[in-house]
């Protein structure tokens, strides 16, 4: 390495997609860089002039602009421009403006090219704006007993005594620290497997563990002095686990052992003593643990409890890197668990329904895509045979005691009143045969916004065939309506992203730079949406967003790729959601759906960019795709 | 227009074509005769070099170059890849073990060349470039005083020193003045505090080709806040 080149090196080893470049490769970029000022207000690219070079942000800002005039970025020190030149016909695609005093490091294309053949990571990086996935579920991975490293459950470095120290020294080094177990070591003898080189340079070797039980039972009881050796009362049977093996694997040890502590070692190094309790600890905090115990609940108030380990437990899941659909799953699944159990609990003081129901949910729920922060949307379908005067009373009172035992447990009350308390919602079969067909068929913009959560659709409780009959209605009639599909386009582009950001603001089309983003509300909500009116054109009776696009994708409606680029997107939006959730969380604070600049690093400002980007594209198509029909153009199929 | 600069009497112009036939060096007097810059060109149009010496001290008749780097550029790009650097090794009567080296151990310095066996490589690279440097007295002087040293030839060309515009337009005129009535310490015209004002990074390190790659950049920032495309580097030369 040319130790010349260290200070340019330094600063690009700090950015995207440099960062990952071995060595070589960045000495070759730092290299082979020229360098250029531009004051403010300077044109750093025009138009179609040809491109030589890939522009690299050292200090300064600029502003990169589509040809229509358009703001398309705003680019501060580290970011990279000129890509989409050089990628494609060797011409300015953007033309750049610096806006501030700025200092450009140029990467001639020679080298660029370079990096695009020897680095994948850097060629995705440029050519897709992401990393290459296959499919989204390769970004985190399940959190769970099975993939759980059960290091993870290592608290403290192991208490450790020799074979040679008394009980009492041993039981009085026990009291200085809060643990059920002692490790005993020994000068290194027969078992080379147990051995290690102990901080002070000698050879040890892990004899076994005491416990607290030892003491009562070797001394104590048999009345021993507690001057007794402790190797003398250390158990002979050692059990160990490696760091590396999951939490699953220690407790099925424990079980098939019958033991309650377990040493772990990393290679041959104890690194802690991990006992039952902390697996079960561990265990109490998953969501299998929640819905087994919320199941087992018999009052709303003690269902309410339950929402600190909900909180909890997706904060872990988020924390370990699960993907986003994993989460939301997993949040989805314990709704249901908390609408089923409250159900149950209705039907106990009500007695049994007077007719059939199906008790329904909307919404994130239905597309098993709740987040920490969900309120309910819910409706019941009742049988056809139902009688307003005689059983009404009756699902009021269902609907009452769901919806308030609902809110109780941290599902707020539905602020458009989509909830089955409101009569609208609470319908025989036939009237919501009536309101879908209506919907369908003459759909006017503004009643729709309201009823287009009602085409995410899901049984919770009850009836499974009358939320078919709904859906088979949806899913043959919705793609036959042009008119209904561009009422539901229109409405899908009342909410657009922001560009991205800049330094420690959000980058609006206009210019403007806002403090926070409701990534819901300018993200996922209008990426959801519009993903569902692809599904319902093609005919797609999923619910769940990915679903939905990988139906899609096997339809000629998007152009090649564009699904998957559409369902990271959507994986990159969730995520930070959640992610800003449980930074919320974290700081004590109500969790909600703003995330703020400053707490979003580098390389996740770049893939959130391109997610917002990637929603603009799909809007435009949207309003392409989906026209409003005019008055005399015949009905057209559109799959 | 400001009065063309000039060199023992005579404009910049009229000594480097003098030299270019007269004097001793074959070296220099190639040197010259690719350097006869005219003072009426315009910047923009003139290849530039900026250079940098890292020296024992500030005294060229004492002290010694310990090394050297260059970085060609003109006003619209640096040519860092075409960057050059040296280390020397000091001359045989000098009291090696006085000499602080920033980077380098000594052990590395008595291996590199001594200035004799490059100064030609290095006219060869800033022949036919207008120099820039930041505080022109080391470069100037550093050169002159080694290279009487070596063939007893006077080298002398006119140069840009960033640090002598940051001076005209921060250490004269009625703004000093006004600060200085105000009881206010000047500005200080370092290499560093000069970048800052034009929004440039902080380099951090000091060795002479990234110290060349600085005073370029600076130039750039300097040209197009304070000047033109078109100015003569008559007016900018000192």
């Amino acid at each position: 390495m040319d130790p010349e080149l260290t200070e340019i090196r330094r600063h690009l080893s700090g950015y995207p997609p440099f960062e990952s470049l071995s060595d070589a490769l960045l000495d070759e970029v730092a290299d082979h860089i020229e360098v250029s000022y531009y004051r403010a207000g300077r044109q750093i690219l025009s138009a179609n002039q040809p491109i030589e070079a890939l522009h690299y942000v050292r200090s300064g800002a600029v502003e990169v602009y589509r040809r229509t005039g358009d703001l398309f970025d705003r680019l501060g020190e580290g970011s990279l421009f000129g890509h989409y030149g050089l990628l494609r016909g060797q011409r300015v695609h953007y033309p750049a403006l610096a806006i501030e005093d700025t200092l450009i490091y140029k990467i001639p294309r020679a080298v660029f090219d370079h990096l695009c053949e020897a680095d994948d990571a850097f060629a995705d990086f440029v050519e897709l704006g992401r990393p290459r996935v296959d499919n989204t579920e390769t970004r985190g991975q399940t959190s769970s007993l099975a993939s759980t490293k059960v290091r993870k459950l290592v608290k403290n470095e192991p208490l450790i005594a020799k074979t040679t120290d008394t009980a009492r020294q041993a039981a009085q080094h026990m009291a200085t620290e809060p643990t059920a177990a002692l490790l005993v070591v020994g000068e290194s003898e027969d078992n080379p497997r147990y051995s290690y080189t102990g901080s002070d340079g000698a050879l040890w070797q892990v004899m076994g563990i005491v416990t607290d039980a030892d003491f009562r039972q070797k001394i104590v009881a048999t009345g021993r002095s507690a001057d007794t050796p402790i190797g003398e009362i250390t158990n002979d049977q050692l059990f160990v686990i490696q760091s590396d093996e999951t939490v699953q694997e220690a407790m099925l040890t424990m079980l098939r052992r019958n033991v309650h502590h377990l040493v772990v070692l990393h290679r041959r190094r104890p690194i802690g003593v991990v006992g039952l309790e902390d697996v079960v600890r561990f265990e109490t905090q998953s969501s299998l643990y929640l819905i087994d115990n919320l199941l087992s609940q018999n009052t709303v108030a003690g269902l309410a409890t339950l929402l600190t380990d909900v909180r909890q437990s997706a904060a872990r899941m988020i924390r370990e890197g699960a993907d986003s659909r994993t989460v939301t799953t997993a949040l989805s699944s314990i709704a249901r668990s908390f609408m089923r159990r409250l159900i149950e609990l209705a039907e106990a003081k009500l007695g049994p329904p007077p007719v059939p129901y199906a008790f329904i949910a909307m919404g994130s729920m239905a597309r098993d895509e709740q987040t920490l922060v969900a309120d309910q949307d819910n409706a019941l379908v009742l049988d056809d045979a139902f009688d307003r005067a005689l059983h009404d009373g009756y699902f009021l009172d269902l609907a009452k005691f769901v919806s308030d035992g609902l809110d109780a447990c941290g599902y707020a009350y539905c602020k458009g009143e989509i909830m089955a308390t409101n009569p609208r919602w609470r319908q025989p079969l036939s009237q919501w045969q009536d309101y879908f067909r209506s919907w369908i068929r003459s759909p006017a913009p503004e009643p729709l916004l309201h009823s287009n959560i009602f085409f995410d659709l899901d049984n919770i409780h009850g009836e499974e065939r009358f939320v078919e009959n709904l859906q088979d209605i949806i899913s043959t009639q919705a793609a036959q309506s042009p008119e209904f599909l561009a009422a539901m386009a229109r409405n899908a582009l009342n909410r657009t992203p922001p560009i991205g950001f800049f330094r420690d603001f959000v980058m609006e089309k206009d210019g403007r730079q806002n403090n926070s983003i409701n990534v819901k509300r300018r993200g996922t909500a209008p990426l959801t949406d519009l993903i569902r009116i692809h599904a319902l054109a093609c005919g797609s009776r999923a619910q769940n967003s990915f679903d939905r696009l990988k139906d899609i994708a096997n339809t000629q409606l998007l152009g090649p790729g564009v699904a998957d680029r559409l369902a990271y997107s959507l994986e990159v939006l969730s995520n930070t959601r959640l992610r800003h959730q449980v930074i919320d969380i974290d700081r004590g604070d109500e969790p909600d759906n703003n995330i703020e600049p400053e707490q979003v690093p580098d390389r996740e400002r770049h893939e959130i960019k391109e997610a917002f980007r990637a929603l603009s594209q799909a809007q435009k198509f949207l309003r392409f795709r989906y026209p409003k029909p005019s008055k005399n153009t015949p009905n057209q199929g559109r799959r | 227009m400001r009065p063309v600069r000039e060199q023992n009497g005579q404009p910049w112009r009229a000594w480097l074509q003098a030299q270019s036939q007269k004097n001793p060096d074959p070296v220099l007097r190639d040197y010259y005769r690719r350097s006869v810059l005219d003072p009426v060109s315009a910047i923009g149009d003139t290849p530039l070099v900026a250079l940098d010496f890292e020296t024992s001290g500030l005294d060229p008749r004492r002290d010694v170059i310990l090394s050297i780097g260059l970085v060609p550029f003109d006003l619209s790009q640096v040519y860092f890849s075409q960057r050059q650097q040296w280390l020397l090794r000091p001359p045989h009567n000098y009291d090696n073990e006085s000499v602080a080296y920033h980077h380098i151990t000594h052990t590395q310095a008595l291996k590199a060349p001594r200035f004799e066996s490059i100064y030609a490589d290095l006219l060869n690279a800033i022949a036919g470039h207008l120099v820039v440097v930041h505080y022109h007295p080391i470069e100037r002087g550093f050169l002159e005083q080694t290279i009487k040293g070596i063939s007893n030839a006077q080298l002398r060309f006119p140069l840009i020193d960033t640090m002598a515009i940051e001076a005209r337009r921060y250490r004269h005129g009625w703004r000093t003045r006004l600060r200085t009535l105000m009881g206010q310490t000047p500005v200080s015209i370092r290499l560093a505090d000069s970048r800052r004002r034009y929004g440039l990074p902080n380099y951090e390190g000091h060795r002479a080709v990234v110290d060349a790659l600085a005073g370029a950049e600076l130039l750039q920032a300097q040209i197009q806040h304070h000047y033109k495309r078109s100015t003569p580097i008559g007016e900018l030369w000192t």
